[in-house]
């Protein structure tokens, strides 16, 4: 079933069309990949997708689960099960890590209905997956991302896509600024959280990642359009032959 | 709508639905005739039974007033008060003394149960952790003296205090049973001359609470005294004296409420503090008075002189404010660090919204060798408001070794609201080492989306960086006012109540 559903989208930013009729469907249990130059407008589609404010959709459509996401405040497409690992994640000064993924779990259960953990419940919840990833408990009573190294920064977004457990995992350039071994903890993390139900898109300009998150689908993006899509195959075509073929595309 | 855009137009929206103290307590009050004069402070000196060197003082006090004009520096605005269109006095009837909680108004006893303030002597406050090392707050006792208006209506754990030695009464009864520690320590720190304000409740300060704690006892609870403005066009003026003898510690609070009313009332109180050797005064404030409607309409003009003295060798005084309320904010509680190796630290969280106006900020006076202060003031601006910290820092030609460390911390969240930091500092004293670290910035939209994504609402997003940017603070309050504060700041921003 298509999970994630966008259909000939354009989006603009401060009067400038970034996005110029993008469609890309997504299904349960797959993975896809998202390659293309700098500038190419990928992660504008991931924000488009989360709902970050500041991006004006003049065409298309987002359907999710079969429902519009467009209609959706940000922090409904959360408790729905949209979650975006960004690429540069903020630092909030004073707020402890812990209290942070507490309060932003419940608030998505609240949403949902569902029942707010129990301290112990929820304790016994993240040490488990933080221990899966390598976090310290000690990391976790600190604040949010601050003073966090890169590699700390991902898995930290790695611990937060496994304690909420999303159906949507949008990764922003996950790669960026990890050495090899940062980077094979948090590729890891986020292939343990493959599974039937949940879908992933993989945004990357470089192909070194898909070695350790190995897609089912790639796509090449150039100026705000999806130019090619393929199997796993086309991300080492791509590496071998670079974006140039694409840029007039 | 960026989000910032979305908050600030959320946060415009608020105002007196936010506040929910605004309520009225319907009760016969008696009151002194409307104005200022000599009858006047007569009036309310025999309210109060007064021995006649209280009377004496104040008259003097009231003569200086005469002569002096209101402060102009600070920078807030408001039409001229009519010193005269004030009711000076008022005070729930029916007047007589009451000795114990049963015979107090019902009315009274209601409105401090809706202020969720415990004027039964139980162990208060459940639902919550207590901190490693902490005692079990469910056991933890808050003593209370509830001031109402112009007078104290009850005093809490009084008995249970004096096994201890402490001393803990409303002002007006210290007066006539403690005449020798009043007269030694009133005006001992804020001289009825200091200020138009403090000369003004000098001389019709009605009550207040009286906190003596003899040498080498540490206070074995919480103190606290909650001050209720109820009456219409009523000033309140209240005087708290506390003293920490030598090597005594005590850990004071106090918290205000106001009814929601169109016109601006007036709170000018006067707090002053005594620690000798070796004593240690803590002193936390939650100020929520009504801070006016959506249009700038109504509040209270707070205007409160504050001031500690370190008068001996190691002692420590300590200021700790959460202030959300008030129209008009005008305070800087202050240390006087005259004993050797003396301390005074000042922490401040000050929020404004709406039309509010706050200028605060504290005095450091470095008098004595190797004395050390510490300022940590987190700013809070939003909707149309205006926010200044004020700050002196002096030490004095014979305070050898003085150090400062002083951080101003501003956030401003739309652009319709003001942050300013207003440092003075003045070392006469080579040796002196002053540090200032000041910062300004704005809610930042990245980091709200970053909530948001993860399931907050825009609501919950600003409180939860609100709380994080004061959290330095807030770990000052005594834990359970900590939570209680840490509500209260969400809820002065929220769009809602939760
Ligand atoms: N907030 C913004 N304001 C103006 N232009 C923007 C903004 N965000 C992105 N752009 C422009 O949109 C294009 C696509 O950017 P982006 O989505 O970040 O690409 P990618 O993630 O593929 O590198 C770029 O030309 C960039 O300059
Ligand atoms: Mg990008």
């Amino acid at each position: 079933m298509a999970l994630l559903e966008v259909k000939d989208l354009k989006v603009r930013v401060e009067e400038r069309e970034i996005l110029h009729g993008l469609t890309l469907t997504v299904n349960e249990g797959e993975v896809h990949a998202i390659m293309g130059p700098n500038g190419s407008g990928k992660s504008t589609l991931s924000h488009v997708i989360a709902g970050k404010p500041g991006y004006e959709v003049t065409d298309g459509q987002i359907l999710f689960k079969g429902e519009d996401l467009l209609e959706m405040s940000p922090d409904e497409r959360a408790a729905k099960g949209v979650f975006l690992a960004f690429q540069y994640p903020v630092e909030i000064p004073g707020v402890a890590t812990m209290n942070f993924l507490r309060t932003a779990l419940n608030a998505q259960r609240k949403a949902r209905g569902e029942d707010e953990y129990s301290t112990p419940d929820f304790l016994k919840k993240v040490r488990e997956v933080s221990k899966s990833l390598n976090i310290p408990q000690d990391m976790l009573k600190r604040g949010v991302n601050v003073g966090f190294s890169g590699g700390e920064k991902k898995r930290n977004e790695v611990l937060q896509m496994a304690l909420f457990e999303p159906s949507l995992c949008i990764l922003d350039e996950m790669d960026s600024g990890l050495d090899i071994d940062a980077l094979r903890i948090a590729a890891d993390g986020v292939n343990a959280l493959r599974s039937p139900k949940r879908a992933m898109v993989v945004i990357t300009h470089y192909q070194r990642l898909l070695n350790y998150i190995v897609p089912d689908v790639v796509h090449v993006m150039s100026k705000g359009r999806v130019v090619k899509s393929g199997a796993k195959e086309l991300a080492l075509e791509l590496e071998a032959s670079g974006y140039a073929q694409f840029e007039d595309a | 709508m960026p989000a910032v855009q979305e908050t600030v137009e959320r946060v415009k929206r608020i105002d007196v639905d936010q506040y929910r103290y605004g309520f009225e307590t319907l009760i016969v009050s008696e009151k002194a005739p409307k104005g200022l004069s000599e009858e006047i402070v007569k009036f309310i000196s025999q309210k109060k039974n007064e021995p006649d060197w209280m009377l004496q003082w104040r008259l003097e006090a009231y003569r200086r007033w005469l002569t002096m004009v209101e402060p102009t520096w600070a920078r807030v605005d408001y039409p001229k008060i009519d010193f005269q269109d004030i009711y000076y006095y008022a005070a729930p009837k029916p007047k007589k003394a009451v000795s114990s909680l049963d015979e107090i108004d019902p009315e009274i006893l209601k409105t401090y149960e809706k202020l969720g303030i415990p004027l039964r002597e139980v162990a208060m406050l459940e639902g919550i952790e207590p901190k490693v090392g902490e005692e079990d707050p469910a056991r933890r006792k808050i003593a209370v003296d509830a001031v109402f208006d112009s007078v104290s209506v009850a005093t809490t754990f009084k008995a249970e205090l004096k096994k201890a030695g402490v001393i803990f009464m409303p002002i007006s009864e210290a007066i006539r049973e403690h005449p020798e520690l009043v007269q030694k320590y009133l005006g001992s720190v804020v001289p009825t001359s200091d200020n138009f304000y403090a000369t003004l409740n000098s001389a019709v300060f009605s009550d207040g609470s009286f906190v003596y704690v003899p040498p080498g006892v540490r206070c074995p609870m919480e103190l606290s005294t909650y001050f209720r403005i109820n009456e219409r066009n009523t000033g309140q003026f209240e005087r708290t004296l506390i003293i920490a003898d030598k090597g005594s510690y005590v850990s004071y609070l106090e918290g205000c409420t106001a009814p929601q009313r169109d016109e601006n009332q007036l709170h000018a109180a006067v707090v002053e503090l005594v620690a000798h050797d070796d004593a240690e005064i803590k002193y936390s404030t939650v100020q929520n008075w009504y801070p006016g409607n959506s249009e700038g309409k109504g509040g209270i003009y707070n205007f409160v002189t504050k001031r500690g003295d370190c008068r001996g060798a190691n002692s420590k005084i300590s200021w700790t404010q959460v202030e959300t309320g008030s129209a008009i904010t005008w305070k800087y509680p202050s240390c006087i660090l005259r004993g050797d190796n003396s301390r005074g630290e000042f922490y401040s969280i000050a929020i404004s919204n709406g039309f509010q106006q706050v200028d605060s900020g504290t005095k450091m006076i470095h008098l004595g060798k190797n004395t050390s202060s510490r300022i940590i003031s987190k700013g809070i601006a939003a909707g149309k408001s205006q926010n200044t910290y004020r700050g002196l820092v002096t030490a004095h030609r014979k305070a050898t070794g003085a150090r400062n460390f002083t951080a101003c911390d501003s956030l401003l969240i739309g652009d319709k609201c003001g942050a300013h930091t207003v440092p003075y500092i003045e070392a006469k004293n080579s040796s002196a080492t002053f540090e200032h670290e000041a910062t300004t910035s704005k809610i930042s939209e990245d980091v709200l989306f970053y909530c948001i994504q993860r399931g907050l609402s825009q609501e919950e997003a600003v409180g939860l960086v609100v709380n994080g940017f004061v959290k330095d603070v807030l770990q000052q309050l005594p834990m359970e006012f900590a939570v209680e504060a840490q509500k209260l700041i969400s809820i002065s921003l929220e769009g809602s109540v939760g």
